[in-house]
């Protein structure tokens, strides 16, 4: 157990303040009410969050409703193998691969120079407007959004292909093309979450010091020099966070969206590894809760070495990590 | 630390030089590219707007592209002659409401005592907390679990799940240790007060603020989330407002039999194009008029997350 180091490492975090000498069981026993507040959440998160984790031992056996998860019968490594050998996983892999890589290479730069730009206007009516604008689409609904876009690209009357109309263009049906789907997805969702994810890199830019810009006036330092020797270095350290972050979840995509802008004629580049879990395991006339249980282990799996793997990365030569 | 919304910026700064003629030719152009993203973004809710409010007719024909053409408010009218849009708006206010409420109880009792120095156990119990957003059972345990306690096709099937959100949590938890010195927990303590009493009466009255941010969060996530309701929901009478916005605007279901009035039906025929628009602006008004309120709070939360991730 731990907890013979935990004794001596937290006192010694503020024995400055005032030395802690009571032993490790009357300190709980100090402390009961503040475990006794823990109890609830602690009670949510072992049913909602643990609980799962060991259920997704199913993707080990043949799960039946009559047996349930503990009286079925263990099969190993039988679901990893039909799903590696399925002709679905290339095609599961590659479209959620693209669908992610695609939207990390488009989009992750444009909060970054929202930010840029934001901090650098200095009219505040301005800037107070653009940010309250960009900001308002992250609050709506991903059906919402969908909803948005099936009326704006709507073949009849939808606003897209009447302004193509006007170059005698179209009328497209962009979201039965398969070839159109990633663009979608992608830019509807810079369109959502560019505004809402400056603001963290304009958190950034107001720590840094405003001597740093007086001292780069005065030796004679051009606005954009400014820019690239100050502003950007002061938003590396959080935009490589964020980027681990993102690699970690390069597997998962805006599952959501996707399933609401999927329909039977993109399924080509529109199905992605989560979107097959949930039609096998609720879309299918016999649900198949093994298979589709090993699919999202193997995809969470796949996640979580990733995350660990673009960290070390990260700490050893960004000298920023999550941990 | 100011916020960014509120601080004059460091860059634009009483620029003591006069501005060389290249540095003004990338002000206007930083002005312009805001300014046209700002349109860009702006755009497709004007348009929406518009095309809810002007004449049926035009919106078929497509003559509505900025402003209203042939102001109507009809498409607003039929949207509550729709008996599931009317029960789905009332569901999702329940879900909204009740679920914002519990989320931030479970929040606040996990983050305060998470916040306090020298907890035996704390960074173990911490670290069972976060590795769930790392980590996780996947959806089909997960629906298992719902189905084995017992929520599938209740109401608490879509608020039990979504009960906390670990990167509130997070928020929450630093925002007490940057606002509740440990010296006032000894004082308190001095005085005969209990953890409990001291949260109570001293710890909730200055967390105004965190509690509200938590309460808006999670009644925005809660109003527009609708995939739990998709697994976990099969009587209708349960469903939130974007399952029903889902059969209308995306798959197209429009059900006659929601419609009690035949007159009203062939009416409505007529509007269904434009019932989309009056749609999509009904259920985003109420997260929108929530968020001028709270933006200043969201940056707040977003930053401090992102300072102690």
């Amino acid at each position: 157990m731990a907890t013979d180091t935990l004794v001596r490492r937290i006192p010694a975090a503020h024995a400055g303040a005032r030395p802690n000498k009571q032993s490790l069981g009357a300190r709980m026993r100090r402390n009961w009410q503040l475990y006794a507040m823990l109890a609830v959440p602690l009670i949510w998160l072992a049913i909602f969050a643990y609980w799962p984790m060991y259920g997704a031992i199913i993707a080990f056996k043949d799960y039946n409703i009559v047996d349930g998860i503990l009286g079925s019968r263990w099969v190993g490594f039988k679901h990893f193998e039909r799903f590696a050998e399925s002709y679905q996983f290339w095609r599961l892999i590659k479209n959620t691969l693209i669908l992610h890589v695609y939207e990390l290479v488009a989009t992750f730069w444009l909060p970054i120079m929202l930010a840029l730009g934001l901090n650098m206007a200095r009219r505040r009516w301005y800037r107070r407007s653009v940010q309250l604008i960009t900001y308002a689409p992250h609050f709506i609904s991903t059906v919402v959004v969908v909803g948005l876009i099936v009326v704006i690209v709507d073949p009849n009357s939808g606003v897209l292909n009447l302004f193509l109309g006007q170059f005698g263009i179209g009328p497209i049906d962009v979201l039965s093309n398969p070839d159109y789907f990633r663009h979608l997805y992608v830019w509807s969702g810079a369109w959502q979450t560019m505004g809402f994810s400056a603001i963290i890199y304009l958190a950034a830019l107001t720590s840094v010091s405003p001597e740093l810009h007086e001292a780069a006036i005065v030796d004679g330092a051009s606005r954009l020099r400014r820019v690239w020797h100050i502003d950007l270095p002061a938003i590396r350290p959080v935009a490589v966070i964020l980027l681990i972050l993102n690699i970690g979840a390069i597997m998962s995509v805006g599952f959501e969206k996707v399933l609401l802008l999927q329909n039977t004629l993109n399924l080509q580049t529109s199905e992605v590894i989560d979107t097959y879990v949930y039609k096998l395991g609720f879309a299918s006339q016999v649900p198949q809760f093994s298979y589709a249980a090993a699919i999202g282990l193997f995809r969470s799996v796949i996640g979580l070495v990733l995350l660990v793997l673009a960290n070390t990365l990260a700490r050893k030569f960004a000298k920023s990590s999550l941990w | 630390m100011t916020m960014a919304t509120d601080t004059a910026t460091p860059t634009g700064a009483p620029a003591p030089v006069r501005e060389t003629r290249s540095d003004r030719i990338v002000m206007i152009c930083n002005y312009t590219a805001l300014g046209l993203f700002t349109l860009a973004v702006l755009y497709p809710l004007v348009y929406v707007v518009s095309a809810s409010l002007s004449d049926p007719k035009n919106v078929v024909s497509g003559k509505v592209w900025l402003w209203p053409v042939g102001f109507s408010t009809e498409a607003f009218k039929a949207v509550f002659d729709y008996d599931s849009i009317v029960s789905g708006f009332s569901n999702s206010v329940v879900y909204a409401v009740g679920g914002a409420l519990l989320a931030t109880v479970l929040t606040l009792l996990a983050a305060y005592p998470l916040s306090r120095k020298g907890l035996p156990g704390k960074g173990i119990i911490m670290a069972l907390f976060v590795f769930t957003m790392m980590f996780n059972g996947g959806l089909i345990p997960t629906y298992l679990v719902v189905d084995r306690v017992g929520l599938l096709n209740t109401r608490w099937a879509i608020i039990l799940p979504a009960a906390l959100a670990v990167w509130n949590m997070i928020i929450t938890r630093t925002y007490f240790q940057s606002t509740i010195p440990e010296e006032l927990v000894e004082a308190a303590k001095v005085d005969g007060c209990t953890d409990l009493g001291f949260f109570w009466r001293v710890v909730l009255p200055l967390s105004k603020p965190i509690i509200a941010v938590n309460l808006l969060f999670y009644a925005v996530a809660q109003w527009n989330s609708w995939f739990n309701a998709l697994i976990y929901l099969t009587n209708e009478h349960l469903f939130p407002l974007q399952m029903i916005l889902r059969q209308i605007l995306i798959q197209n279901n429009f059900d006659p039999s929601q419609v009690r009035d035949t007159a009203e039906l062939i009416r409505m025929k007529e509007l269904q194009e434009q019932l989309k628009f009056s749609l999509i602006v009904i259920a985003t008004i109420p997260p929108l008029l929530i968020y001028p309120f709270v933006q200043k709070h969201f940056v707040k939360g977003a930053m401090v997350g992102s300072l102690k991730g």
